[in-house]
């Protein structure tokens, strides 16, 4: 392999000797294109958002616009929005990772594994308006789950206080989507888990449940933990699910944006630039840790 | 061994009722337009509606123009940096992941307030909206679209094509064409088609930009009112990005990951 590489060095410095002028700056021209993409469709809209953060509507620079975030109507919205994205992030982060868990160590026929990878396909890129029109059909005043309920059981859910315009209703709807995502980001995870470390466990004398709390669960830890944040970030900036359930009547963080930019109620554009970047912001630290957690299972792990 | 059986099969089934309920609930109420019977008359109602064709072709046209657009910006790049500029795929990686942080509703007021002023004044015509949505589009598809060229690339030696081809005579356009993309063929299909799944029904930057010309806002249009045909629409949008998911499938045989994943919509 070394023997190789050097034969490789050596030929790209023939090369560099022979054409000296060629290498410089034509090379660059390649990635252009993707650099003015990114840099105007990327970049400028991000740093416009930052600026107007720090504006005044006369474009001065002031501060007033992020002490507007401390609002209670807004902490709320990015309070609720926290609260609805670590929910449904645990809840199917949980779910998720017991059903990758069943097609793979839990050694399920792999029909069934091919029909699990097929579906989470599917229900994770389900979101949005029809995602909420199947959920009303579901679990709304009428839907069909409801009456089932009502008829069959005699629960009446909304006269229990469930009402699917609201925070728990909203969670079950992200629900359809996010624990499928989990499957499909933890499956190969636990494929990664080898044969042979279980095996030595069971050499050494260890228990299933000590293979798992000392071995396995140790590996598959930062790839759980980073499936969560990715779990969350998907929820967090969630804006079509939430807006086409509620019709704009939750106060999530997503929300008052959309309204910010459609200008219609509590109008105040400094304030819309400030709640962006406090999203960018949380998505940031989220995406961060995602990548200090992913470099760490790495180690053992191939993604 | 019985009793770890026995949760694997409970949390699959727990997981498939979750998957399959509201599906068979919306099935069943899109079949009750007609009072007292079953029947397919909400989907009658939504084939004979001229404006779901018009909006479904509207947005089938500008999800054609993102695949274009992505692919012929993304892939061209993807290969340069591996053949000539390693030192950049750090920089090119951590952009390809930006739409994660940045969610589409923040790109959309990030892009609006940009763009409808000077120098650019794309809003100001329907081309100059249309423009800015497809942008959006390969924004939001850019981490799984250059996610799944990239491991396209590093399945092929680049170096060894490429000068293969050069000592041969080939011209880049050459190279890049018939034997570079041909070597991509299941990574640029699968990802073409996951953006045609997500740029179809998307709702969140289409509203903003295009309002009601799009699918997403058309559906939500009828959800206002129509009860009945919301449902049918519904079970019809699964009904495609069911079929798109599955000619991902078949082209990458099943091995999809995570990184099948767009930004937050």
């Amino acid at each position: 392999m070394s023997k190789n590489n050097s034969f490789l060095t050596d030929q790209k410095r023939d090369a560099r000797k022979a054409r000296p002028s060629s290498n410089s700056w034509r090379k660059w021209i390649g990635v252009v294109p993707f650099f003015i993409f990114a840099l105007l469709f990327i970049l400028l809209p991000s740093v416009n958002i930052l600026a107007g953060a720090f504006r005044t509507n006369a474009g001065r620079f002031t501060l007033a616009n992020f002490a507007g975030l401390f609002e209670p109507s807004i902490l709320s919205a990015y309070w609720v929005t926290i609260k609805i994205s670590l929910t449904t992030a645990l809840v199917g982060g949980l779910l998720g990772f017991l059903m990758a868990y069943s097609v793979t160590v839990g050694k399920l026929p792999k029909a069934v594994r091919n029909m699990l990878m097929t579906f989470s396909g599917v229900a994770s890129n389900f979101a949005g308006v029809p995602l909420a029109f199947a959920f009303i059909a579901t679990l709304g005043r009428t839907g069909l789950i409801t009456l089932i309920l009502k008829n069959v059981l005699k629960l009446n859910l909304y006269a229990l206080g469930f009402n699917l315009y609201s925070f728990w209703g909203l969670s079950l709807t992200y629900l359809f989507f996010q624990f499928p995502l989990m499957v499909l980001i933890i499956t190969p995870a636990l494929d990664g888990l080898k044969k042979e470390w279980s095996e030595a466990a069971e050499n050494l004398g260890a228990t299933r449940s000590l293979y798992w709390r000392k071995v396995a669960l140790p590996i598959l830890t930062p790839s759980i933990l980073g499936a969560i944040i990715l779990l969350f970030g998907n929820s967090f900036g969630a804006y079509a699910t939430a807006y086409s359930l509620t019709g704009g009547f939750i106060n999530l963080i997503t929300i008052v944006v959309g309204s910010q930019i459609k200008g219609d109620i509590l109008y105040n554009p400094g304030l819309g630039y400030a709640l962006a970047v406090g999203m960018v912001i949380v998505m940031a630290v989220m995406m961060a840790i995602y990548y200090y957690l992913r470099r760490k299972s790495e180690r053992w792990l191939p993604r | 061994m019985k009793r770890g059986s026995f949760w694997s099969w409970l949390w699959v089934i727990i997981g498939t009722l979750y998957f399959l309920l509201p599906l068979i609930s919306t099935f069943d109420f899109s079949l009750r337009a007609k009072k007292g019977e079953l029947s397919f008359l909400a989907y009658t109602r939504v084939f004979t509606d001229p404006n779901f064709w018009a909006t479904m072709r509207f947005s089938l046209l500008i999800a054609l123009f993102t695949i274009f657009l992505s692919i012929v910006l993304i892939a061209p790049t993807a290969y340069w940096i591996r053949l000539r500029l390693p030192k950049l795929r750090g920089i090119v990686e951590f952009i390809s992941m930006l739409p994660y942080v940045i969610p589409a509703i923040v790109w959309v007021f990030g892009a609006i307030r940009t763009f409808s002023g000077t120098p650019f004044f794309l809003t100001n015509t329907l081309f100059g909206t249309y423009v800015l949505l497809t942008t959006g589009y390969v924004v939001l598809s850019l981490p799984f679209v250059y996610r799944s060229i990239d491991v396209g690339l590093a399945a092929i030696d680049v170096k060894s094509l490429t000068e293969a081809a050069q000592s041969l005579g080939a011209g880049w356009g050459t190279i890049l064409f018939k034997v570079i993309f041909p070597n991509l063929k299941v990574a640029i299909l699968s990802s073409s088609f996951l953006t045609l799944a997500i740029v179809i029904g998307e709702y969140t930057i289409a509203s903003f930009l295009v309002g009601i010309k799009a699918y997403g806002p058309y559906m939500s249009m009828i959800g206002q009112n129509k009860t009945y045909e919301s449902s049918s629409l519904a079970i019809i949008s699964f009904l495609l990005t069911w079929a798109f998911m599955g000619v991902i499938q078949l082209l990458t045989r099943g091995k999809t990951s995570g990184s099948s994943m767009a930004g937050a919509r």
